[in-house]
């Protein structure tokens, strides 16, 4: 997968002449990858439990227009426009209704006993037709001024200095992860890993977070908007120019937060590996004693929380929402699950899998509209992508079996 | 109570139990009990109903009528969940193992140890597999592979460890030995001994009587939904056993022709 990602991002920077593996183009990819990673996640699950959710770019759309119309039209007449509370507001009432909405579809799959399929596939028409009928398919501008930090964009960045910051906490996490393992193996005399590895693998991780801090940190402000910023805070222009980063994108921030929430629910509480018995023999689950539909059910709520949280960082980001928001993107996360190894026949799949696989998909994207590649034909190359990936991935997969 | 109530009252006693699928009487009006410390073999050819009737104990099914008392108490078993409450641990014939999941967790399915902070608590599970099974299958090591890539004797090792570790008063075995290899039920009938010895009362379903002869105290025999009746090993022999199973006749009533057809 990483040699993948690895060819593609060195084949687009020959192809546009070197204009792919710069800061600017890497920070603008991670922004826009940002949304279907954050999904990708909640897929995983979903597709590990033996369903699917084609619904969730329709929720995006009656979410996201949710979440507008509360701040642009709803709470501005009860606390007033632009109140520092109104971004919160309106987030957490997205998370809500994406948790209610996907966990009613979750019940009709798990206790109803209709295939997801089917109820996923009538959400994405009742969502998208419930978005448009919301606003009578007006466009829904602008968002609250806080909110729109949740996009990124030139004010929706950290700078470099807390990216640094960022950068050094994921370092202290890596290392006190290795020593914790090793402690814990000690504790129970099993085997270890010798000392050596431990370090190396310290060390290359580190290594890798900090170096991406740093090259992205060298993607700065444009000069007007450095210079605007300077002279809010009070700053001296240097004769040679100023140069702020930056830095880290709210988008990516919210990415990684996702990423580690998701991965502890996947791999550290019961929840998680209830799911992942379900999808490997769901018999056996139910004689295990394990609630079966209740997992489903939460299983399709947390997808929905996903949901919402990414339909905010699209709306933020366009700072409108549109009814037609979020069209095919169910695919694309499915696709990003799929081609980070995620079974469709379910029990397997990992989240750092799909988050990887979100970029994958968007690297190819981003690259063939940096080369100037003509849309059809940008469609048919990642279909193309998607199904080779995955043949790839069963040939190998049947190799290593035998 | 004296020693000798105790002994008296059985560990479990099912009796008129009843389930039907559609118009079919899988099981119909079927009563057996079991003793602490005895192996009842339950047989019978297939679709006798033997399967479903242990279900009903198992929670993985719910009886139509009859009743179910553990130890003299009435009980009402209606989820897996219930009956592992009582102390009732089944080694189903399928296994019930999740195949993308290590061995440890698959112990564990359903009743995973957990930290204080409510996470999973994988070492102190592996470590509690590796004591179990060092005691049933000392040469079994892979307990972080995914179950899919083990043999088939190992799978029963798993599914029996999980059985065992949760100390079960009664335990099911449906067909315990039917994928296994001659060392390997060798090893699983000496397990069954040891379980016995310990007091356990076991359930052990086959549909073949020379695989279960041996180990039985009594034989309880099935056909067609319905008990053909239970009796003590001691007192009859293989041969009428099969005339039970095939025919439905009680020992003595089938004649020596009859039998002897049984193995032509």
């Amino acid at each position: 997968m990483l040699a993948a990602l690895a060819v593609i991002w060195i084949g687009f920077h020959v192809w546009s002449g070197g204009s792919f593996i710069t800061p600017r183009n890497l920070w603008n990819l991670s922004v826009q990858t940002a949304a279907v990673a954050i999904m990708a996640t909640g897929m995983v699950l979903v597709i590990v439990s033996r369903n699917i959710d084609l619904s969730v770019g329709s929720m995006l759309a009656v979410i996201g227009m949710a979440m507008a119309l509360l701040q642009a039209e709803i709470l501005p007449d009860i606390i007033g426009f632009d109140h520092p509370a109104t971004w919160i507001i309106a987030l957490l009432a997205g998370i809500a209704m994406g948790a209610v909405l996907g966990g009613f579809q979750g019940f009709i799959v798990a206790y109803v006993g209709v295939p997801s399929f089917i109820v996923t596939l009538g959400g994405l028409l009742v969502w998208r037709g419930a978005a448009w009928a919301m606003a009578s398919g007006r466009t829904i501008a602008p968002m609250d001024s806080t909110f729109q930090l949740l996009g990124g964009g030139a004010r929706g960045t950290i700078g470099g200095g807390w990216s640094w910051v960022v950068g050094i906490v994921a370092c202290v996490g890596i290392v006190a992860m290795l020593a914790n393992g090793r402690h814990q193996r000690r504790k129970f005399d099993f085997r270890m890993r010798p000392l050596w590895a431990e370090i190396t693998l310290g060390v290359v991780g580190c290594g890798v977070v900090l170096g991406s801090i740093g090259y992205l940190n060298s993607y700065f402000l444009p000069p007007r908007l450095a210079a605007q910023r300077a002279e809010a805070e009070g700053l001296v222009i240097p004769p040679e120019g100023l140069e702020i980063s930056f830095g880290l994108a709210t988008p990516v921030l919210i990415v990684i937060l996702v990423a580690l929430v998701m991965t502890f629910i996947a791999t550290r509480v019961r929840f998680g590996r209830y799911v992942f018995a379900i999808g490997g023999n769901p018999e056996a689950a139910e004689l295990g004693g394990i609630k079966t539909k209740w997992t489903i059910v939460k299983t399709f709520a947390v997808m929905g929380v996903l949901v919402a949280i990414g339909a905010a960082v699209q709306v933020a980001r366009l700072n409108a929402a549109v009814s037609g928001l979020g069209q095919l993107t169910e695919l694309y996360v499915i696709a990003a699950a799929v081609i980070g190894g995620t079974s469709l026949a379910g029990g397997i799949g990992t989240i750092p899998g799909a988050m990887l696989g979100a970029l994958v998909m968007q690297s190819l994207q981003s690259g063939m509209v940096l080369v100037g590649v003509d849309a059809p034909i940008q469609d048919i190359a990642v279909g193309l992508v998607l199904v080779v990936a995955v043949a790839l991935d069963t040939l190998y997969r049947k190799k290593s079996t035998q | 109570m004296t020693q000798e109530t105790i002994t008296r009252t059985p560990l479990v006693e099912m009796r008129d139990i009843r389930v039907a699928f559609g118009g079919v009487h899988a099981v119909d009006g079927v009563t057996i009990d079991l003793y602490p410390g005895e192996v009842v073999a339950l047989v019978g050819g297939n679709g006798a109903g033997k399967t479903t009737l242990i279900k009903t104990l198992s929670g993985a099914h719910k009886c139509d009528s009859g009743e179910i008392y553990i130890r003299g108490e009435p009980v009402s078993i209606d989820t897996p969940r219930d009956a592992k409450d009582y102390a009732i641990e089944t080694i189903y014939q399928t296994l019930a193992l999740a195949e993308n999941i290590d061995a440890t967790s698959n112990m564990f399915l359903g009743r995973e140890l957990r930290t204080r902070w409510r996470t999973l608590d994988d070492r102190a599970m592996e470590d509690a597999a590796r004591r179990v099974m060092g005691r049933l299958n000392p040469k079994f090591q892979n307990f972080k592979v995914p179950v899919q890539s083990l043999s088939g004797g190992q799978r029963q090792s798993v599914a029996i460890a999980r059985a065992v570790h949760f100390n079960a008063k009664i335990l099911i075995m449906d067909e315990p030995t039917a994928a296994l290899g001659p060392a390997e039920t060798e090893q699983v009938n000496e397990l069954i001994q040891q379980l016995k010895a310990e007091g356990i009362g076991i359930f052990l379903i086959s549909h073949d009587i020379h695989d279960v002869f041996d180990l039985a105290d009594r034989i309880s025999v099935m056909l067609q939904g319905k008990l053909v009746g239970t009796v003590n090993k001691a007192d009859v022999t293989k041969d009428e056993v099969l005339g039970m199973i095939i025919m439905g006749k009680q020992p003595g009533e089938a004649t020596r022709a009859e039998l002897d057809q049984l193995h032509e």
